[in-house]
């Protein structure tokens, strides 16, 4: 296959010239995938620097107050991002809540309990759903999620809540179908297949000897589970799920599909609101003004920021778990 | 030191832990099989063969997707062609010359940052470096916000298909006397190639549904254009721009640019999964 042709005759000369040039590209080569590498951390500084920059108008002229202002108004040039900061938390708190049960349930149904040849096709399926656009959860969210909602699951949890003290006000009417509510359930459904991949792969790794031992001693598969399979694999797990939280809070077109745009804190989750995505992608190209331009631009800083701390995080706990994987073999 | 009561309590925890992870199943399995039936509805029934051959339609007209198409193809190519020489030689040095450098670790932490990271982030930073100087909106900036996501895709499949060539086959060639980089562009790509066609093949499953980063780079055209330097109009901001309209055939647009997303997405994953499994 390697067509390497060194003619046999070869003076002593044309074999240090081979070498040379051999060297010299060696050189070339090494310099032309460092450069590519080093391409990518100026990517990431090109990032914080281009978005530190544009968002320089809007620092100076709300400074700290546009952190804890929730007051939205292009007409004035008054921006501050409250409203949107707490949208984006709080609907990946929703989806994380919802998310991690299921995402874990799912796990242990792949590795313990799912018969033996459904194992493949299943882990799969879930693998390829990983994989769909966010924006096919966004169409289905506005279409089909949140108008039955807004008829069957809103009124019912309204009614159910409505006389209970401090509740009612987290669930108050009237359904509207989108909102914060419904943005959380569309991210928790698009985060549940990376939730359990990632779940079901790092409980692979368990080494396959404790659980037959656990079973040996007559544990059943709750003990198993809880107590050899978790522990062992606690690290990967919480890696994997903050790996899916620093998804879902940088999500926008699932988001800005159902959550409403509406730019105020409400303490009902079932109220419309807006995320930094949402707000972004609805209103950039709509911004007059270098300040409403650069106020968005700050928010994407803040959600660079926020997804950077969750991510970076992720990374070293997973990078740990990879590691002992590693020894371990 | 038999105890009856503690084990049927055992029995019963262990009962309603499993209906609770096969309920978990369940409700997951549920929900993902609900959006695809929808889609797959939806969708099949806006499917005609207008979609490919009209341009999309101002309200109340017949038409079909086919500017969309070709710009998302557009973009989409010029993004790979830029991205992935980029990201294979970087995921060469990660492998091959810089395995334990500082520096490689360093690469690698922002890499899997970038991997995740937002992409309406990208967007903006791609109008901030490109629109913004241009002064225009165009499909070179949608196809490098494009570029962007797909790099860090390349770096990692490639990375990780490189650690997995045995090193015996490098020493084999080194000890012919060959020099590193003849060793790595003969040898050690040659045996990873499946490996690294997935990644890409990955990488254009990933952007190909990408709607954030366009919006403000390509943004939109309602025209059939293959001007780069221009405007242009991809499937992903099609379908948000007339799923959140009023209209009724503008909606059903949607779902059909949907279902097309979602079937080369599905398409594209498959064949690179398969791609994976003959080479292990």
């Amino acid at each position: 296959m390697v067509d390497i042709a060194l003619t046999e005759t070869l003076t002593a000369t044309d074999r240090a010239a081979t070498v040379a040039k051999g060297g010299r590209r060696d050189a070339a080569f090494h310099a032309l995938t460092w450069a590519a590498a080093v391409l990518v951390v100026i990517l990431f500084a090109g990032i914080m620097v281009s978005l530190l920059l544009g968002s320089m108008p809007s620092i100076k002229a709300f400074g700290l107050s546009f952190l804890i202002s929730e007051k939205w108004n292009p007409v004035t040039d008054k921006f501050g991002a409250l409203a949107s900061i707490y949208g984006t938390l709080i609907t990946s708190l929703l989806a994380m809540l919802v998310a991690v049960p299921v995402g874990i349930g799912i796990a242990i149904f792949l590795t313990e309990l799912c018969p033996r040849p459904l194992r493949r096709p299943v882990a799969i399926a879930v693998e390829l759903l990983a994989g769909i656009p966010s924006i096919i959860y966004g169409i289905w969210g506005l279409f089909v999620l949140a108008p039955w909602l807004q008829v069957h699951l809103q009124p019912w949890i309204i009614d159910l809540f409505g006389n209970v003290p401090y509740l009612q006000d987290f669930f108050a009417g009237p359904p509207y179908g989108i909102g914060i509510f419904t943005a959380g359930l569309i991210l928790s459904i698009m985060v549940l297949p990376s939730i359990s991949s990632i779940t079901h792969d790092v409980f692979l790794t368990v080494p396959p000897m404790l659980k037959e031992a656990g079973y040996g001693l007559g544990c059943t598969t709750w003990e198993v589970m809880w107590r050899v399979v978790l522990p062992f694999a606690r690290t990967g797990v919480v890696g994997g799920a903050m790996l899916a939280l620093g998804r879902a809070l940088g999500e926008t077109m699932a988001v800005t599909f159902v959550i409403g745009n509406a730019h105020h804190i409400s303490t009902s989750i079932l109220a419309p609101g807006t995320s930094i995505s949402a707000t972004i992608a609805n209103e950039f190209t709509e911004a007059v003004g270098s300040l409403y331009t650069s106020a968005l631009i700050e928010m994407g800083l803040i959600l660079f920021f926020i997804t950077f701390v969750v991510l970076a995080a992720a990374q070293l706990m997973l990078g740990a778990l990879e590691r002992r994987a590693g020894g371990a073999s | 030191m038999k105890n009856p009561r503690l084990l049927a309590q055992r029995r019963a925890i262990n009962v309603a832990f499993i209906a609770l992870s096969v309920g978990a199943a369940l409700f997951g399995i549920v929900w993902l099989g609900l959006i695809l039936y929808e889609l797959l509805v939806n969708g099949v029934s806006a499917l005609a063969p207008i979609l490919f051959t009209a341009d999309t339609p101002p309200p109340g007209q017949p038409g079909g997707l086919a500017n969309a198409i070709l710009g998302s193809i557009l973009m989409s190519v010029v993004a790979v062609a830029v991205g992935t020489p980029i990201g294979i030689l970087a995921g060469t040095y990660l492998a091959e010359y810089g395995r334990h450098a500082r520096l490689a670790y360093v690469i690698r932490f922002v890499n899997d940052i970038l991997l995740s990271a937002p992409s309406i982030v990208i967007g903006l930073f791609i109008y901030e470096v490109i629109v913004v100087r241009m002064g225009h909106f165009s499909a070179w900036a949608g196809a490098a916000a494009l570029a962007v996501i797909v790099i860090p895709v390349v770096v990692r499949t490639t990375e990780n298909m490189l650690l997995l060539v045995p090193n015996g086959l490098r020493e084999a060639a080194f000890a012919l006397g060959a020099a590193r980089s003849f060793v790595i562009r003969s040898v050690t790509w040659r045996a990873a190639r499946a490996g690294m066609i997935t990644g890409v093949l990955l990488a254009v499953a990933r952007i190909s549904g990408e709607t954030a980063p366009l919006l403000f780079t390509a943004f939109d055209n309602q025209f059939w254009s293959t001007n780069l330097n221009g405007p242009m109009s991809s499937l992903p901001a099609v379908i948000y721009k007339f799923a959140m309209s009023p209209y009724a055939d503008w909606q059903r647009l949607a779902w059909a640019g949907a279902l097309l997303i979602t079937v080369a997405v599905l398409t594209l994953s498959i064949i690179a999964r398969v791609l994976e499994r003959r080479r292990s």
